[in-house]
Formats: structure tokens, sequence, C-alpha cells
């Protein structure tokens, strides 16, 4: 196929079989056609496809002069605001189920079980309908004696999808702590019990740090998803980047100029935020070398 | 002597199986017991009882003079809380076969963490006493290695020291040579030695015959869940009066 094909390869005699002098011949390594060929093809395509968006009908510098307007860089902060709160609240509850699910209490186990099967079991455009309609069902929210508001007033846009994308992340989340969890060998818990750590202690201490390392890189992901999954709360008037973005093309028609302007936001919170969860994997790995482990032999039991 | 531990007719299953079958003993205090014994006589099973890595089903053990587990109120024995058996396990260190050091800690972190965090001890003081720790297991130039970076016989220098910074009153070690390569297992055994010179009550789980012989006061030879031989190593290991503790040492030797 090519002319670099050595001229003696069919000649293998007993005789050059053991040729010591070709040792000091030059390698030439083998040429991949086909990458090539696929590479300029790719590019090519990838070309034409920027040339069609540069030609279509986009008016770029729309695009530039609302890419920082008041209205998007406030929907841009309610965005990041509402990811961080729902993260946090999707990661306490996660914990807080992870543990109940492994509870020997039979109710408890029975009570996270039903939560993770009805939040991971509907979907979430639904959940938040549920949540910010609540007012149907509850006209009236309180403890009598203490206080008491009327729920319209207390399930607003924002506490709406707050609990609704917060609560069912914490399904999610649950199972992923707990998976994290059971990746940490049980001789960590004993050795923690022998130096005289209560159940707790040995979780905070022991158990939890170490399953970071499992759980960090799915709840990175969980993240990353919860920062494009806020754009659904644009459907119960939370005023996220989306829904500030489609308020103003209601006003303009500059509609694909002032989704271009959204899709760039987005992309640049993923961006960083990839960079974050790289450098906090990193630092979870700590002492999770695979030089020398120790012998994975089975536990004897004598 | 005031015995360290004492257990009264202890019984364990699991499922089916009866791991202890009633076994009683005495261990007095700076004394070091070696319990050998074949695979499933229940001898990991007895140390991880004394230190209440398991729950028995019936009998007593106490150790350092308290009851261990039960609370005696009456004619009954009331479990301990969970705060309770943290405390009591206290009075022992533990060694395991597999190490079990914290895998994302360094070796001075393993060796605070029980000093700081459960008996709120000062970090600075707890870190001197590590560091001595660590100078006599032979480890001072590994302080800040994190146990993937230590080979077997490392860690479990670093593990047994990890135990003594809990200052102690019983050491108790699970076939602590057993996971080790074999040229590895002599330097374990010489911090053990060196332990056992210094007074430590040691009971030690174990198939090294040769350990047994040399620092043991007593050997205690354990088949099918039951105690069925006790004495000295020249009593149990070079002339067993019962034919079981002949075969196994036959078996061992062969």
């Amino acid at each position: 196929m090519s002319s670099t094909t050595p001229p003696t390869a069919t000649g293998m005699g007993k005789t050059d079989r053991f040729d010591p002098s070709i040792a000091h011949l030059t390698h030439v390594p083998r040429r991949h056609y086909g990458r090539w060929i696929a590479s300029v093809l790719l590019l090519a395509a990838f070309a034409l496809i920027v040339k069609a968006f540069a030609e279509g009908q986009i008016d770029w510098a729309v695009v530039g002069q609302f890419f920082t307007a008041q209205s998007i860089i406030s929907g841009l902060g309610n965005t990041i605001i509402m990811t961080i709160c729902a993260m946090a609240l999707g990661i306490a509850l996660g914990v807080l189920f992870a543990i109940m699910v492994m509870s020997p209490n039979p109710v408890l186990k029975g009570v996270a079980v039903f939560y993770i099967w009805f939040f991971r079991g509907t979907p979430l455009l639904l959940q938040l309908l549920i949540w910010f309609n609540l007012a149907l069902v509850f006209p009236r929210i309180g403890i009598p004696g203490l206080f008491e508001a009327r729920m319209v007033d207390v399930m607003t846009p924002f506490v709406a999808t707050l609990l609704g994308l917060g609560i069912n992340q914490g399904a999610y989340t649950a199972e992923v702590v707990r998976s994290g969890i059971l990746s940490v060998d049980a001789g960590q818990t004993e050795a923690a019990k022998a130096i005289g750590m209560t159940r707790l202690t040995t979780l905070r201490r022991i158990v939890l740090p170490q399953a970071m390392r499992v759980i960090i890189p799915p709840v990175g992901n969980e993240v990353i998803s919860m920062v494009k999954l806020t754009s659904i709360a644009s459907v119960i008037g939370f005023a996220e980047v989306l829904r500030n973005a489609q308020t103003v093309y209601y006003a303009n028609a500059r509609v694909i100029e002032l989704l271009i302007v959204s899709a760039g936001w987005y992309l640049i919170i993923v961006t960083i935020l990839s960079i974050a969860q790289h450098f906090l994997e990193r630092y979870f790995a700590k002492g999770s070398g695979r030089r020398s482990r120790p012998a994975a032999r089975p536990a004897v039991e004598g | 002597m005031m015995p360290i531990v004492v257990a009264a007719d202890v019984r364990k299953a699991f499922g089916t199986v009866q791991a202890l079958d009633g076994v009683s003993i005495e261990i007095p205090a700076g004394q070091v017991h070696c319990i050998v014994g074949p695979s499933g006589s229940g001898k990991s099973t007895l140390l991880r009882c004394i230190n209440q890595l398991e729950r028995i089903d019936s009998g007593a053990i106490w150790v350092d003079g308290e009851l261990i587990g039960y609370r005696r109120v009456g004619d009954k024995l009331y479990e301990l809380t969970d705060a309770e058996i943290a405390r009591q396990r206290l009075t022992s260190g533990m060694v395991f076969q597999r190490f079990n050091l914290f895998q994302h800690m360094t070796a001075l972190e393993n060796i605070i963490e029980g000093p700081v965090t459960v008996q709120k001890r000062r970090r600075n003081e707890a870190i001197g006493e590590a560091m001595a720790l660590l100078e006599r297991v032979g480890l001072s130039a590994k302080r800040d290695a994190y146990p993937s970076e230590l080979s077997g016989g490392q860690q479990q220098r670093v593990a047994i020291a990890r135990a003594l910074a809990m200052k102690p009153k019983l050491m108790l070690f699970d076939e602590p040579t057993s996971a080790l390569d074999p040229e590895l297992v002599g330097e374990v055994l010489a911090v053990m030695k060196d332990l056992a010179r210094s007074g430590m009550t040691m009971i030690v789980v174990t198939h090294e015959l040769g350990f047994a012989r040399e620092v043991a006061n007593e050997v205690v030879f354990m088949d099918r869940g039951a105690i069925v031989e006790l004495g000295s190593p020249q009593e149990v290991l070079v002339h067993p009066t019962q034919q079981r503790t002949r075969d196994f040492i036959a078996a061992v030797l062969a």
C-alpha cells in the first residue's frame, strides 16, 4: 500500500530472521491516511455551518448589545442563585435520605424509599406546577398560634422553584450518596469504632470524606444539569435568564438573537463549573493512589 | 493480679454457624496471650467480641473490671447506647488483619485522629506523641505518606501506632501478619515483640507459632468455637495433651 514497505518483508528466510545488523535502521511510523481524510471532511462541514450562521438572518450586533443588558444580567443572577440554593437543598436532602435508606429502622427506611420513588417517578415540570399551585389545596399555611399566612404569598415563583428543583434533586443525590457510602470499605468503619468513634463521628470523619471521591463526579454533573434545569422555572414565571430573554424578545421580536445570548451565558457558567469540578475531584482524590494497595485477600474469619 | 478480660460462657452464632460455643476464659493484665487454631475456630470472633465489634448472643464479658455492652438492672442485662459502647472501646486498641488505615489521611493524621477527635486532646500535644510513636515503629520518615504509598508492613506498623496513641490498657491483634508478604512479616513481629517487652497486655490471634512460642505467656488453642487447650507455650505447642491440638500443630508445621 505504501512505498515505505520494507522490500525484504516477504523474504522471511532463516538467514534474516535474526539479523542483528538491522538494529541500526530508522523506524518509520505508520501513516494514518484515514485520520487525515476524516479531519478534512469534518473541518469542511464545520466551516460550512459557521458560514451559514454568519450569512443567516442573525443580527450579531443585537446579540452583543443584549449580552450584558440589565435584564439578562439580573436573570443570570437569579439562575446562579437558584442553582446554588436548589443544589444545596438537594445535597442536604440527598445525604439525609441516603442515611435514612441505609438505616436499620424500617419506618425511616420506608419513608426514604417512598420519597425517592415519588420524586424520581414524576416529571420535574409536573412537580413545579404542583408546588406553584399548592394554594389550591392549602389556601392558608402556618402553625396555629405561632404564625399564619396566605399560601399565595408564601409560594412565590422563587420558593416554588426552589422546592421543586431541590426536593427533586435530593431524590437523585440520595442514590449517588448511598453508592458513595457503600464504596467505602467496611474495615474503615470498624477501625473508626475501634478507636472509640460513635456512629455519627465515623460517618462525618471517616466514611463521608472517602465517599466524596465517588460522589463528586456525578454530583458535579448534576450541578451542571441544574444550571440548565432552572430554565424550566420560566413556565411558572421565575425571572431566570431564559425567562428574561423571552420577555425581551416578546417586546423586540429578536427571538434567535436573545436565545443565542442565553445559550452563551449557559455555556460560560457550565465551562467555569467544569473547571471547578476538575479541581474538586483532584482535592478529594488524595490518598487514593493506586500504588501498593493492601493485598486484597478475603477477610479470613478465624 | 486482677484479670483484664474475663469471659463467661460466651456464645455467638452467625446464622446457623456457632462461632463461639460457650467460651470462658480469664486473661491476667500484663501478659501476652496468643490464640491459635484452624480457620473458623472462632478465635477472631472472640477477639471482636472483646472489642464489641460483634454483639454476643449470650454470656458476659468484662474488660478492665467493667461489664461490656450491657448494664445489669435486677436480673436483666440492658444493652448500652452507641456512645457508652464507644467509651468502653477506649480500654482496648485493635490491630486488624487488613490494617484498615484511614485511606484519606496521612500516617500522622491516622495516628492523631483518635486522640484529637475522640479524646479531644490538643492537636500539638497529639502530634508530639504521634511522632514518638512513629519513631518507635521505625517510620518517622513516613509521617506524611498516605496508606496507598506504604507497604503492607509499614501500614500495619502505622496501624499499631494508631492503636497505641489512644493509650489503651490492652492491645488486640487480629491475625496482624496474615495479609502480609512473607518478607514483611518480620518487621511487624519485631514491633509486637518490643511492645510485649514493654509490659503491654496483648491478646494476639495468630498463625505465627514461632512468635507464640517466643513471646506468649499463655497459648490458647481453639477449635469449633470452644477452647480446647490452654497453657504455657511449652505445654500447648510442644507437649499438647489433646489430639486436635496435635493435629493442628502438625498441619501448620507441615
